[in-house]
């Protein structure tokens, strides 16, 4: 028995129009992702790879194609797609705390559940002790804990998330992994997560669609296949290094500059 | 090695530092010599004002001692005319910022949030924006005479305009990403607006408020010199043409009292409001 995707995206097309021109910036994107399944968006910069994620998250249009979750077309925006931004989005006069709350209040969510369901996945991204302070007090890292905390609130079935790590210096970033992972073995969601960090991509999926430039598309799908749950220095193992280089490789082709 | 020259350059840092002259571009002092420099600034141009008078090198009708305006202001205190114009003024300006602030607000999210908005008012609001306010002042006076409603019009003409664009361009600064935020949670674009993007564009909001009650100022006292029969404007007329020239100047510096004093407490309130700004 062949069991439904997750997510399938076919024959996605988009393009934008400025005054003066058309540039197609998605092409043909065709897509499943499996329940449950962690996979990466890698690519050059300019190869769609946010807008693809932002179509996905219903927070933009496109032209041609289909998008289904759970068989079923998505139209807009919606609670079953919790989306984690690269910019720091949360709300500057809610402390830590209020802003998953705040999230969970406009999801829905019985209000006498609230403050628990809030404490508890502050508690899952480890900062039950900054429950009340104000996103000004909280570094960088701290902030996308909460974001995510914020997202997974709610229990949407597929968490997306655009270069979360992003602007985070490469220690911080390295123990954001390392609890991101922590928390998907733990709670199985659907996990797409946009990058540009190939190491990243290698460590934290199961497959890593490689998207090619001009017009942007889906060049190579690769599969990761080492085992889960895989340990904190794992980025470092030669059979790990060799797939990064072949995703590396599968990049560079792409954005090989004419001399 | 490294330690050694460590210590060697750290001394001529320290040295270095210590010798910038309070003169220089950027310089650090205390806040303690910052007030000091402040007061000095104002004690000398007091003084300057005692010398010119106190040797008689002007006469009284030109500029009165700085003794002569404090006098003046004593006895318009004692018997309650001050108290009453500035009490006058201050509620004219109330009123008119309140209009001005409410309206501009509500054109702001209008304008800021929707394109349709945007192309039908924006260039309307540009284009009053550039007529001088006192060009208004005439019409004014023949729509609405003397009343309080013209002083209030004048004060709406001369901040409404200017609000409508600098709020608007405080709620455009809000991130797109905090829009996406609360779309994602299914908010309507209402919703999203009244609960994510004007609050998030808050602190902005009030520093134009706070700028632009500073511009209040001088339209209320405008709309108060040309037609009125009371107000801190109507009085310095009344000096003018008694020549008390110790109460005209006298009721200038009362103004400036009161524009700084009203920023200060917006100042103070904005920090109150918005603590979860600062980091502590």
């Amino acid at each position: 028995m062949q069991t439904q995707p997750k997510l399938s995206i076919s024959h996605l097309h988009k393009s934008f129009s400025t005054a003066r021109s058309t540039v197609k910036a998605l092409s043909d994107i065709n897509i499943e992702v499996a329940d449950n399944e962690f996979v990466s968006l890698v690519g050059a910069s300019g190869c769609g790879k946010s807008t693809l994620l932002s179509i996905v998250a219903g927070l933009q249009t496109f032209d041609e194609g289909e998008v289904l979750v759970d068989g079923i077309p998505i139209k807009g925006p919606g609670l079953d797609r919790g989306v984690v931004f690269q910019s720091y989005t949360l709300l500057p006069w809610l402390t830590a705390k209020k802003n998953v709350e705040f999230a969970l209040r406009e999801a829905g969510t019985d209000p006498k559940e609230i403050s628990d369901i809030a404490a508890r996945h502050l508690d899952l991204v480890k900062l039950a002790p900054f429950a009340d302070s104000f996103p000004s007090q909280l570094s960088g890292g701290m902030k996308q804990r909460v974001a995510i905390a914020r997202a997974l609130s709610y229990r949407p079935k597929m968490l997306l998330m655009d270069e979360p790590f992003g602007a985070l210096d490469a220690l911080t970033r390295g123990q954001m992994q390392e609890l991101l992972m922590q928390i998907w073995q733990e709670h199985r969601l659907t996990v797409i997560f946009v990058t540009h960090d190939v190491e990243e991509a290698v460590y934290l999926s199961d497959r890593v669609f490689v998207m090619g430039l001009n017009p942007g598309r889906i060049k190579e799908c690769i599969a990761v296949p080492f085992a889960r749950p895989r340990p904190a220095g794992a980025q470092r193992d030669r059979e790990v290094l060799e797939l990064q280089e072949r995703v590396l490789q599968s990049i560079r082709e792409e954005t090989r500059v004419e001399l | 090695m490294t330690v050694q020259t460590d210590k060697r350059a750290e001394p001529r840092q320290t040295r270095f530092s210590s010798r910038k002259s309070i003169f220089s571009m950027s310089a650090d002092f205390s806040p303690s010599t910052y007030i000091f420099i402040s007061a000095c600034a104002f004690l000398l141009l007091l003084a300057l004002w005692l010398l010119v008078t106190g040797v008689g090198l002007l006469k009284p009708i030109f500029l009165p001692s700085p003794a002569a305006v404090l006098a003046r202001l004593g006895k318009l205190a004692a018997d309650g005319t001050l108290a009453s114009d500035v009490g006058n003024s201050v509620y004219r300006i109330t009123i008119g910022f309140l209009i001005a602030s409410v309206m501009a607000l509500a054109t702001a999210i209008l304008i800021g949030a929707y394109r349709f908005w945007e192309a039908a008012i924006e260039p309307f609001l540009d284009f009053v924006r550039y007529m001088p306010v006192v060009a208004f002042v005439p019409l004014t006076i023949l729509w609405s005479g003397t009343s309080d409603a013209q002083k209030f019009l004048i004060i709406w003409i001369g901040t409404y305009f200017q609000q409508a664009l600098m709020f608007k361009d405080n709620i455009k600064r809000v991130p797109p990403d905090f829009i996406g935020f609360g779309r994602t949670l299914g908010m309507s674009d209402f919703r999203v607006l009244m609960r994510i993007v004007v609050p998030s564009a808050m602190p902005q909001i009030w520093d134009t408020l706070r700028i632009s009650l500073g511009w209040a100022w001088t339209w209320v006292t405008l709309a108060e010199l040309v037609a009125a029969n009371s107000g801190l404007g109507f009085r310095i007329t009344v000096a003018q043409r008694y020549l008390q020239t110790d109460m005209a100047i006298g009721y200038i510096l009362v103004l400036g009292v009161l524009g700084l004093a009203t920023d200060q407490i917006m100042r103070f309130l904005g920090r109150q409001f918005f603590k979860y700004e600062s980091k502590a």
